[in-house]
């Protein structure tokens, strides 16, 4: 048994250690490895289209995950005052914006966000004081909208899960000493869930950098990095994209280790 | 199936009721209306957010489903079933994705049992957290990405090109239903282990040493025991990596190379391509529909085999 899950942790390194080990090849071929170079990563930086969308979704990312920080932490703060049946059926929004496909998330908003523009652009074009009035279209907006959705929902649970493990008896004995609800909420329970509020905002940023169907949908003329990635796979492998994916993985490996070690701080069991 | 899981479950929902057991403390009614207050404020953003972002544009592709395509491309208003009388037309996408989600998740689940033992009852204590995390990494690191490295290795330059050395030539591996199987395992292989891992590990030892005092062989310890009281979490990991590989894109697109197209692909094509969102639309809600049914059909099976309630994900 043993041998077999060394073998499985084998199957699932072994690809993400070669696209590393690529990205510092010499060579141009995979087949050969032949020499040590960095001129991949060079190549890559210097690629203004590239540059322009990482740009793009380090925005994105940090936007979409600071907006899903600070409402699901509302959310799963709210969600403790409400009776059993409203909690169900926000459980049940949750669940379903974790678990709906990407694919079905991005057709619905991209449908949706559409037939709203149809309807808000002419009132905005006939509303407007001069000739040129902004119109709404897909673009930044609507993919830190659709990626706050799944975002928000995980730091929801998150947080909610941190929260029902808190220890009520500091929030009495802290109301019973005459402090103020707002005292109590700054001293006493946001100190104990900040680590989940910090590990949602690290999984949100770490998902929307990562994501590519739902930005593919929703993303109108904009480009992230993950489509501009996608679209130059599509035109063939080269060993310029293993230098980017090399970034993105170690990006990612550090954002989560970093909240899992939140997530690990002062964790009530053991 | 007598034994109904009587066990007290942990509850997340206590802290709720307990705070809302407190209300009648507070006796003035300007302090209740404004705790109400307090309550609606903290939850208006999140449900502003999913009443625009999630039940709209659902309800909006509902109605798109039995509308009728726009000359120009787009949507027009009708009341048709014509769209979904028209599903066969994408018959192969659904016929791919309804083979490869079930036989992909199914084998997600044979290679993920084992390893989910191990790390939850035979891992050394201090090697457990570290293999977890490493589950976990994969699990977080983008799915282009890694879906990338399997067509680097599996493409003309990769494996084939290495073959070639010792003499086997032509070989294709990339571009093939067993790329896209090899794929999907190896994408959806943490999703499937997390789950089992958790119930795994909730296992009550007592119950093994029980079955084994009682005379019983290993075997049917493990089925009896252990293999049982999993099946929360196989279920719940075998219905998420089937609902999301029912709504898979990336991994049929770049390792199917064009010849193995899912419902994703199509999905992908009725909108950005040949714009037509009625249709689109349709088999957009078949694929919510056949994912609702998984669920039920997975939480169903959980309980009446264990007796026990399904585990979430985190």
């Amino acid at each position: 048994m043993r041998a077999f899950v060394v073998a499985v942790f084998t199957f699932l390194y072994l690809p993400i250690a070669l696209v590393v080990l690529f990205s510092f090849n010499a060579g141009h071929h995979a087949s050969e490895f032949t020499g040590f170079s960095v001129q991949w990563y060079g190549k890559a930086l210097s690629n203004p289209f590239l540059v322009e969308a990482l740009k793009n979704s380090l925005f994105i990312a940090t936007t979409s995950a600071l907006l899903a920080a600070f409402c699901g932490t509302a959310a799963a703060l709210g969600l403790q005052r409400v009776g059993a049946r409203t909690r169900a059926l926000f459980d049940a929004l949750l669940g379903a914006a974790i678990v709906v496909p990407g694919v079905v998330i991005g057709i619905s908003t991209l449908v949706a966000l559409v037939q709203l523009f149809a309807v808000v652009n002419p009132f905005l074009a006939e509303l407007w004081p001069t000739d040129q009035p902004p119109r709404l279209s897909l673009g930044y907006g609507s993919i830190i909208a659709a990626h706050g959705l799944f975002s928000m929902a995980l730091v929801t649970m998150i947080v909610g899960t941190r929260l029902a493990s808190l220890d009520r008896n500091l929030v009495e004995a802290s109301s019973d000493l005459y402090a103020t609800p707002l005292t109590t909420f700054r001293s006493i329970v946001l100190p104990q869930i900040m680590p989940a509020v910090i590990a949602g905002f690290l999984l949100a940023f770490t998902f929307s950098f990562d994501d590519f169907i739902i930005a593919f949908f929703v993303a109108g003329a904009q480009t992230t990095l993950p489509i501009y990635v996608f679209a130059s796979i599509r035109r063939g492998v080269t060993p310029e994209i293993n230098a980017i994916a090399t970034i993105v993985l170690c990006a990612s490996v550090v954002l989560v280790l970093l909240a899992q070690w939140q997530l690990g701080r002062r964790k009530p069991s053991p | 199936m007598s034994e109904t899981g009587h066990k007290p479950e942990p509850d997340n929902a206590t802290g709720g009721r307990k705070s809302a057991g407190s209300q009648p403390a507070f006796s003035m009614r300007g302090s209740l209306l404004r705790k109400n207050l307090m309550t609606a404020l903290l939850l208006a953003p999140a449900t502003l957010w999913l009443v625009v972002f999630l039940v709209l544009p659902f309800i909006a592709i509902a109605i798109f489903s039995v509308g009728e395509r726009a000359p120009e491309g787009g949507y027009q208003a009708a009341l048709t079933f014509a769209q979904y009388a028209n599903l066969p037309a994408r018959a192969t996408a659904f016929w791919n994705t309804m083979v490869l989600a079930p036989v992909g998740a199914l084998a997600c689940l044979l290679v993920a049992y084992p390893v989910a033992y191990y790390l939850a009852l035979r891992a050394p204590q201090r090697w457990r957290l570290i293999l977890l995390a490493m589950i976990v990494i994969p699990f977080w690191t983008s799915l282009l990405m890694r879906t990338y490295a399997w067509m680097y290795i599996l493409g003309g330059r990769g494996i084939p090109a290495l073959l070639a050395y010792v003499g086997i030539e032509d070989l294709r591996l990339i571009n093939t239903p067993g790329a896209v199987l090899l794929g999907i395992v190896y994408g959806y292989l943490p999703l499937m282990i997390l789950p089992i891992y958790v119930s795994l590990e909730r296992l009550d030892r007592r119950l093994l040493e029980a079955s084994a005092d009682l005379g019983a062989t290993p075997l049917s310890t493990f089925l009896g025991v252990t293999l049982r009281l999993s099946l929360p979490g196989v279920m719940t990991g075998f219905s998420l990596v089937m609902i999301l590989l029912l709504g898979e894109y990336l991994i049929p697109t770049l390792l199917g190379g064009g010849k193995v197209f899912f419902i994703g692909n199509a999905l992908v094509d009725l909108f950005l391509q040949s714009r037509n969102w009625p249709f689109g639309s349709a088999i957009a809600i078949t694929l919510v529909l056949v994912s609702v049914v998984v669920l039920i059909v997975a939480n169903r099976v959980s309980t009446r085999l264990s007796g026990a309630r399904r585990v979430d994900l985190i």
